[in-house]
């Protein structure tokens, strides 16, 4: 119940925002994604006291789908991630519906963040395959209108793009999704509990396939090299808000997938697949920060290092030890955080300048100090600084992988240091050097308080997670184990005693 | 010599037939209404008596469902069992929303989409004076119940001979009707003209398949045929040839590709109200009748029909999608979805998976749940088209769509539902449709059928959201003269049926899928 209500309250706010009109509708929006994040709050802590949320009633009888919602750990993270980032978004987007090019009001672009909450709220707490698949899609619509009516230049196009790739992925695993439906149905046992879809023998070829299309999907999701050209054109032509909401949570759902429907229905497909999937991973990640390293366009520069990070997700992932998968778990948490820093600060920094390029900065933390020193501890976050909470979970998903596949785990280590060279750079080139005339004529302001409250608690959370980690991982220890145990994969023997948390 | 007195009466089951006798008395009664009651009557008598014999006929069907007894009456001339009833069912609704459109006088001055006077020469003095005293033609209404009446028989014939004549009387009625427009007449009347020559062409091929069948089976029920083949009748060529012209007449009402030349034309030149019923109800009884000739009469030889008809299915989809792609008026461009929509409703057909154990969506099930959210999303855009004006009649170019959502949100908003619906996006009735015969299908072991269809949902998705784009995103031309027109309660009925069975067959499909699961055997 607490759960429905969770994910319907987002939902239902929207539908009223958009009745209303100007101040009032932005401050009904905020009070709607606020109660939301009590609410969320609320019920990851009765989850760690260990009440069980969850709810299961047919609702497809014909098909075997349920109307069922339960939060396991790895859910509440998620939702955490959710709740937390929509409120920040707001606060950051506050006058989004008065720039020039915006085709929307700001109450209309709260309305679009609200709705798109519920639905990922429901993706992440779905507990039946097909109410995954629906939230999953839907999530495309608030997104495409968040994209198409709020962005800058060749936002039209950069979402149908978006549209396009999110659907043909999402399509390939409506196929997955009716393929299992008829594998459980052969085996006189319709249901399409993720839970029950489990207990299906599938490795064999048919299993192999479905992996294959439910895999896919993911991957156009938390863009893996190859599949990821949709990223970069929409991170350009969003509104960073929208870019944040994109990445910061949606994207989430494909490595969230792997984890919850492909580690839990097809384990042994994933070790069949995984030889290549890591490679794929290792490549994904070079190629997010070479990229990121030759961009020219901070919006676009972002977006590549969030290649590059999912990249490094879903190689500790599919390294099948609960160390690495802890780290990618967490990684998922506090990338959020750190993306929608790094989003929001450009985000700020291009809206006074009207430029995304690079060139067009030099000088600012002499102008802006403020602004300055928010984007250095954003970059920071990305780059995986030590005390930083991405820092943390890179070391495990390298100290897990380590023992099995030494090789990819040595490439990996080069990412890090081209994250580093990356961030610097643009650090560097934006910030540093002496203030340009343009500069000084357009970046005459710092940050508002407004905006020091928007990344403010990112930031924070970033540094608590950092430097007291341990709560959060024994937390998220526990749900990885158990996904490891259900994949029936057992952790490789280690030859030192294990350390370094 | 026959003796007289040695033909049996042959026994007629009435209860079972009333549905049929209901629309068949109906549109009787309303063509004595044309010949005997005054002009100024007719278009209040007319809609009465269309509506209240569909009401009757539907209810009339709901009682046989309640109570149904698989058999075959009319001394074996028709089927009366589940399937039949589900397609009643189907094609009574999709009429009383073609009723409701053809009804509709509240957008264009007063008058109906139909001509003041159809066999005026256009420009004629008569047409002007038939113009100016604004006359109409109220005979379209019988014309659409005669039109029903052929299709339920269409749907219910077990007889090749019956089916023949079912074909006719459903088409013959659409070719005058096709014709009818009242502004661009020349157009509509040369897609009346060219439905009529590609529709006897097709009536042709159908008949000579019956007579291959015939040949093969010497008899001319389905029953017969099935025996055939069971017995493994010699001259299987004959069989093979049959199978192929029979599939050539219904794959050309159907308008699947490549039968499909008719579509776009015929679309674009008929007035809107009867794009939107043709539309429906044609391809509802033409599918109806292919999955009854098929699994009933062809069961047997399916290892030779599957294959042609996933062909069909991909091409249908393919050349729908892709020349969908670069129309510019909406009418054509809902012609070209139209025939995608061939193409998935074949997906579903292929699999034939009838019901039994563990079969929870059977094909007929499926296809016909995909038929009713496919039909109510139709009738409803259609509907809407019907709105949506400029000075010369209705805007269907998309260019006078542009900005509609800033200056009409409501029917902006409601046109991208119906769209979104057509191209199966989730927690729409389409996507659940979509869902239905993708499952029949990977069960019947169409799996690869069901990603080739999948994936060319992705580029008609893209076709539908240039539509949802321009209403959107883009405002309109500085001298667009568009104006959406409040139609009369007749459409917004229409359009209202349509939203709410969208979003509530997309929110809870899971009693109409198994209702319409139950009634998915077809006796034999």
């Amino acid at each position: 119940m607490l759960l429905t209500v969770l994910a319907l309250l987002p939902i239902v706010g929207a539908l009223v925002v958009v009745l209303l009109k100007g101040e009032i509708a932005k401050l009904v929006g905020m009070g709607v994604a606020l109660s939301t994040l009590v609410l969320g709050v609320v019920a990851v802590a009765l989850t760690i006291s260990g009440q069980a949320l969850s709810v299961s009633v047919p609702w497809i009888r014909p098909i075997g789908a349920y109307y069922a919602l339960d939060m396991t750990t790895m859910d509440a993270v998620l939702v955490l991630l959710t709740v937390i980032l929509v409120p920040v978004v707001m606060l950051a987007e506050w006058r989004v519906g008065e720039s020039v090019t915006a085709r929307g009001t700001t109450g209309g672009f709260f309305s679009l963040a609200l709705l798109m909450q519920g639905l990922a709220l429901f993706v992440f707490l779905a507990g039946d395959l097909l109410l995954f698949y629906l939230a999953f899609e839907a999530t495309l619509i608030p997104v495409y209108f968040l994209i198409g009516r709020y962005g800058g230049d060749g936002r039209s196009r950069a979402a149908m793009k978006f549209l396009l790739y999110s659907l043909a992925g999402g399509l390939v695993l409506l196929v997955g999704v009716v393929g299992l439906y008829a594998v459980a149905a052969g085996e006189g046992q319709a249901s399409l509990l993720i839970g029950d879809l489990g207990a299906l023998d599938l490795n064999n070829t048919t299993g192999h396939l479905l992996f294959l299309a439910v895999f896919f999907a993911f991957a156009v999701k938390a863009p893996l090299v190859g599949l990821h050209t949709w990223l970069p054109d929409t991170a350009q032509a969003a509104t960073p808000g929208t870019s944040t909401l994109l990445v910061g949570i949606l994207d989430k759902i494909g490595t969230f997938g792997i984890i919850k429907i492909c580690l839990v229905i097809f384990p042994e497909s994933m070790q069949w697949a995984a030889p290549v999937v890591l490679v794929w991973a290792v490549v994904s990640m070079i190629y997010g920060a070479l990229m990121a390293f030759q961009s020219t366009n901070l919006l676009r520069l972002v977006s590549y290092t969030s290649i590059s990070h999912f990249g490094f997700m879903v190689f500790g992932i599919f390294a099948l030890t609960t160390q690495s998968l802890t780290g990618s778990i967490f990684y998922m948490l506090n990338h959020g955080f750190s993306t929608a820093a790094l989003f929001l600060m450009v985000g700020f920094l291009v809206a006074r300048r009207g430029s995304a390029d690079i060139h067009a900065f030099g000088g600012v933390q002499r102008v802006a100090p403020v602004l300055a020193g928010f984007l250095l501890i954003s970059g920071l976050s990305a780059l995986s600084l030590p005390g930083m909470a991405t820092f943390v979970s890179e070391f495990l998903v390298m100290a897990g992988s380590w023992q099995r596949y030494p090789v990819h785990t040595a490439v990996i280590t080069l990412g890090m240091v081209l994250a580093a060279v990356y961030v610097l750079r643009m650090y560097k080139i934006t910030m540093t050097g002496p203030v340009t005339e343009q500069v000084s004529t357009h970046v005459n302001r710092d940050l508002s308080l407004r905006e020091k409250a928007a990344v403010f608690p990112l930031l924070v959370l970033l540094l608590v997670l950092g430097f007291v980690p341990k709560p959060a991982l024994e937390f998220i220890d526990e749900s990885s184990t158990g996904f490891l145990s259900v994949a029936g994969v057992q952790d490789p023997t280690p030859q030192l005693k294990e350390g370094g948390r | 010599m026959i003796n007289v007195l040695e033909i049996q009466a042959p026994t007629v089951e009435w209860m079972p037939l009333l549905p049929l006798l209901l629309v068949f008395g109906g549109a009787v009664v309303g063509v004595l209404f044309e010949a005997f009651a005054p002009r100024s009557t007719r278009y209040v008598l007319q809609t009465g008596l269309s509506i209240l014999v569909l009401l009757g006929a539907g209810a009339a069907v709901l009682f046989q469902m309640a109570d149904l007894e698989p058999q075959t009456i009319a001394m074996g001339l028709l089927s009366h069992d589940g399937p039949t009833l589900i397609f009643w069912s189907l094609l009574i609704l999709f009429s009383l929303g073609g009723v409701a459109l053809f009804a509709e006088r509240g957008v264009g001055d007063g008058q109906s989409a139909f001509a003041s006077s159809a066999s005026a020469v256009p420009g004629s003095p008569l047409e002007r004076e038939a113009v100016r005293l604004r006359r109409e033609h109220t005979e379209v209404f019988p014309l659409l119940l005669f039109s029903l009446l052929g299709m339920m028989l269409f749907a219910s014939a077990n007889d090749l001979i019956t089916l023949f004549v079912a074909l006719e009387v459903m088409s013959l009625p659409l070719y005058l009707l096709s014709a009818m427009a009242r502004r661009r007449r020349l157009l509509s009347q040369e897609a009346g003209l060219k439905y009529f020559l590609l529709g006897s062409l097709a009536s042709g091929f159908f008949l000579y398949g019956i007579a291959m069948l015939y040949g093969y089976s010497g008899g001319l029920t389905l029953t017969d045929v099935a025996a055939a083949i069971d017995a493994g009748a010699d001259n299987y060529w004959l069989l093979l040839l049959g199978l192929v012209l029979l599939a050539v007449g219904l794959l050309f009402k159907m308008g699947a590709v490549p039968f499909h030349s008719w579509v776009p034309d015929v679309y674009m030149g008929a007035p809107t109200p009867v794009t939107g019923f043709m539309a429906i109800a044609t391809k509802t009884a033409a599918i109806a009748a292919l999955m009854r000739v098929f699994y009933v009469g062809l069961g047997g030889a399916s290892w030779d029909w599957q294959p042609l008809l996933a062909v069909i299915a991909i091409v249908s989809m393919i050349l729908g999608a892709v020349v969908g792609l670069s129309q510019n008026d909406l009418k054509r461009l809902l012609a070209y979805s139209a025939i995608t929509h061939a193409g998935f409703l074949l997906v579903g057909i292929v699999g034939a998976v009838e019901p039994g154990e563990g079969v929870t969506v059977s094909s007929v099930g499926a296809v016909a749940f995909y038929l009713l959210t496919y039909g109510v999303a139709t009738l409803g855009a259609f509907g809407l088209l019907l709105t949506v004006r400029r000075s010369g009649g209705e805007a269907n170019g998309i260019v006078a769509w542009r900005g509609l959502g800033k200056t009409n949100p409501v029917v902006a908003a409601v046109m991208t539902l119906f769209f979104l619906s057509f191209a199966g996006i989730p927690l729409t009735a389409g996507f659940v449709g979509k869902l239905a015969v993708f499952s029949s299908a990977f069960q019947g072991g169409f799996g690869w059928l069901v990603l080739v269809a999948v994936i060319l949902s992705v580029v008609a998705a893209f076709f539908y959201l240039k539509i949802v784009v321009a209403m959107w995103f883009q405002d309109a031309e500085d001298d667009s003269d568009t104006v959406v027109v409040t139609p009369s309660l007749w459409t917004w009925t229409v359009v209202l049926v349509g939203v709410l069975a969208t979003i509530v067959l997309g929110l809870l499909p899971g009693g109409m899928i198994e209702l319409m699961n139950n009634f998915s055997e077809f006796i034999r």
